[in-house]
């Protein structure tokens, strides 16, 4: 039985990764579970110079999952490369850094270091609900994600390039396809909808920042549709994410056309569902007899 | 360390209607818990509702291996953890929070706690028992809402109790009780866990009058170990404000060094 995918040139053991800003840069998770057992870590929405993130409450439930509005908090890529990369290259793990930024200049000065660091792959996250500037700003057109992911395509010459896609649009296979026209090695998605909850008692907003992004199980349905859209659509891979909680659950993304898969908000509801999405999916396979787990990846068979 | 294990729930009991204290058998939290910590417990099976909750510890016995924490039922969550019967195996994390208060031999201590604030002070107290000369205030609403009066007397030299529309002891916030004692004597610490505006006016108390002092934060939690940078507070203790967690770097912190 071989669960190994190779997601864009990133040769995985196991097909699960976790998801940006659902695991910070794996520290706090490495008391619950043994982080050498993971296919990869997508760090922290890392930036150029350190953001301090939005003001309290940042988060809430909602039926399905919670919403968050964390602002994209992180010390700047400098300090993660001198004190988080270090520890995480210890763990027999595919290290991929996810990229924000305001302006196209800060993503490509961001992936000029990045392509210089010992890491195995960049997520360019254009598809942050929770800030002011950048991200979605270029993340919900064609011509604004071919733009961003080209400019940063010149300088990120040795690493995989993944762009992170987000929902809140129409037709997902355009954004899709602005990445695969630009260069880029493969997409991931879905990021988080955008969502908002009232408190009926003060009449407002129960998050600081208004909106926030929805993620949890109440998306999962959409992540597969439109990671299936856009398996459709490009001959990249795909990173498939959204309301994952276990082995079935990454299964049907992979059906839908994900080479591999991350688990965001439900490493929250529980630090080892990642875990238990890899032992989920070898029980999957011995069930089905499946020799390679990268076999089925895209075999849905559509009425 | 924190650890996440299936605690047993050994004894549910109803303090007043709403209030419930678990005791769970859980000997690796026990053994290393510190006064002020929380634990993450799951509540639902279904994933609905999806996160855990957050909850102070009230009481560590660490030769048996039993925690004990009290909640008041709020939502959903609370409302599918107060179900749960004796012998449940309860999924729990913790002890959560690097934050604790600072268990040291002061010579006088003043606690204040309001509401279902008062609990998380309550292991404090007993560790400091017989070091240090303990006065503790405790507000409630009304007479009703009146909790654990006993267990407290135990442990405190002297134990002021309020109560806002004055139906039991003294009448009035609890607050403007330890107010008037700093006039006569200053405590040398204070420690407070409590809502927003006493925790408020306890931190405006403490720097007008330099008085140190530690108080018990409360945020909206994602994760509970300091990953999903939900639970954010600002922190004003170094050379510029950031937003630090309450989850990582709470729930307890000096009230000079947090904007509440």
């Amino acid at each position: 039985m071989n669960t190994e995918v190779n997601l864009c040139g990133i040769k995985m053991k196991n097909p699960v990764t976790v998801a940006s800003g659902t695991f910070g840069y794996g520290r706090e998770y490495d008391q619950f579970i043994d982080l050498n057992r993971l296919g990869g870590i997508i760090t922290k929405g890392t930036s150029l110079k350190l953001r301090p993130g939005n003001p309290s409450p940042r988060i809430c439930e909602v039926p399905g999952g919670m919403l968050n509005s964390i602002g994209l908090q992180n010390p700047g890529v400098e300090y993660f490369a001198e004190h988080d990369l270090p520890w995480l290259r210890k763990f027999d793990t595919k290290i991929i850094v996810n990229a924000c930024g305001s302006t196209i200049e800060d993503y490509v000065e961001l992936c000029k270091i990045l392509n210089t660091l010992d890491i195995d792959g960049v997520e360019l996250n254009l598809s942050c609900p929770n800030v002011k500037a950048g991200c979605l700003a270029f993340g919900t057109t064609y011509e604004g994600v071919k733009e961003v992911t080209s400019a940063v395509r010149k300088v990120l010459t040795e690493k995989p390039l993944i762009v992170k896609l987000t929902p809140n649009v129409t037709d997902i296979t355009l954004p899709a396809k602005g990445a695969e026209d630009a260069g880029a090695d493969g997409v991931s998605g879905i990021n988080t909808l955008l969502g908002m909850k009232i408190d009926i008692d003060t009449r407002k907003p129960v998050l600081a920042n208004n909106t926030g992004g929805f993620s949890g199980p109440g998306i999962r349905s959409i992540g597969v549709r439109m990671v299936y859209q856009m398996a459709q659509a490009i001959h990249i891979p795909i990173l498939g994410m959204g309301g994952i909680m276990n082995g079935d659950d990454a299964i049907e993304y992979m059906l839908a056309g994900a080479t591999a898969v991350s688990i965001g908000a439900g490493n929250f509801a529980d630090p080892e569902t990642s875990i238990k999405t890899i032992e989920g999916i070898e029980n999957y396979m011995k069930k089905h007899n499946i020799e390679e787990i990268q076999s089925i990846i895209g075999t849905v068979e559509m009425h | 360390m924190p650890v996440k294990v299936l605690a047993e729930l050994i004894m549910k009991e109803k303090i007043i209607e709403g209030i419930y204290k678990f005791s769970v058998k859980a000997p690796q939290i026990a053994q290393t818990a510190k006064a002020g910590q929380f634990l993450e417990i799951k509540v639902s099976e279904t994933g609905e509702p999806f996160l855990r909750r957050p909850i102070s510890i009230y009481n560590i016995y660490r030769e048996t291996g039993v925690v004990e924490f009290i909640f008041q039922v709020k939502g959903r969550g609370t409302q599918l953890l107060s179900n749960m019967e004796e012998g449940t195996k309860i999924d729990i994390m913790g002890p959560l929070g690097y934050g604790n208060f600072d268990v040291k031999a002061y010579k006088k201590v003043a606690i204040i706690g309001g509401g279902i604030g008062t609990y998380p002070l309550y292991e404090l107290a007993k560790e400091l028992q017989g070091k240090s000369d303990i006065t503790m205030y405790m507000g409630f609403r009304n007479k009703n809402l009146v909790t654990l009066e006993k267990e407290f007397e135990q442990v405190s030299n002297k134990l002021v109790i309020t109560t806002d529309d004055g139906s039991y002891k003294n009448k009035g916030f609890a607050i403007d009780f330890l107010k008037e004692d700093c006039k006569q004597e200053k405590p040398d610490i204070i420690f407070a866990c409590g809502p927003l505006p006493m925790l408020k006016a306890v931190q405006k108390l403490a720097v007008e009058e330099n008085i140190l002092c530690q108080i018990s934060l409360e945020e909206r939690m994602g994760c509970g170990i300091g990953a999903c940078l939900g639970c954010a507070v600002k922190v004003i203790s170094g050379a510029e404000p950031r937003y630090g967690h309450v989850c990582k770097e709470g729930p307890v912190f000096y009230a000079n060094e947090v904007e509440i």
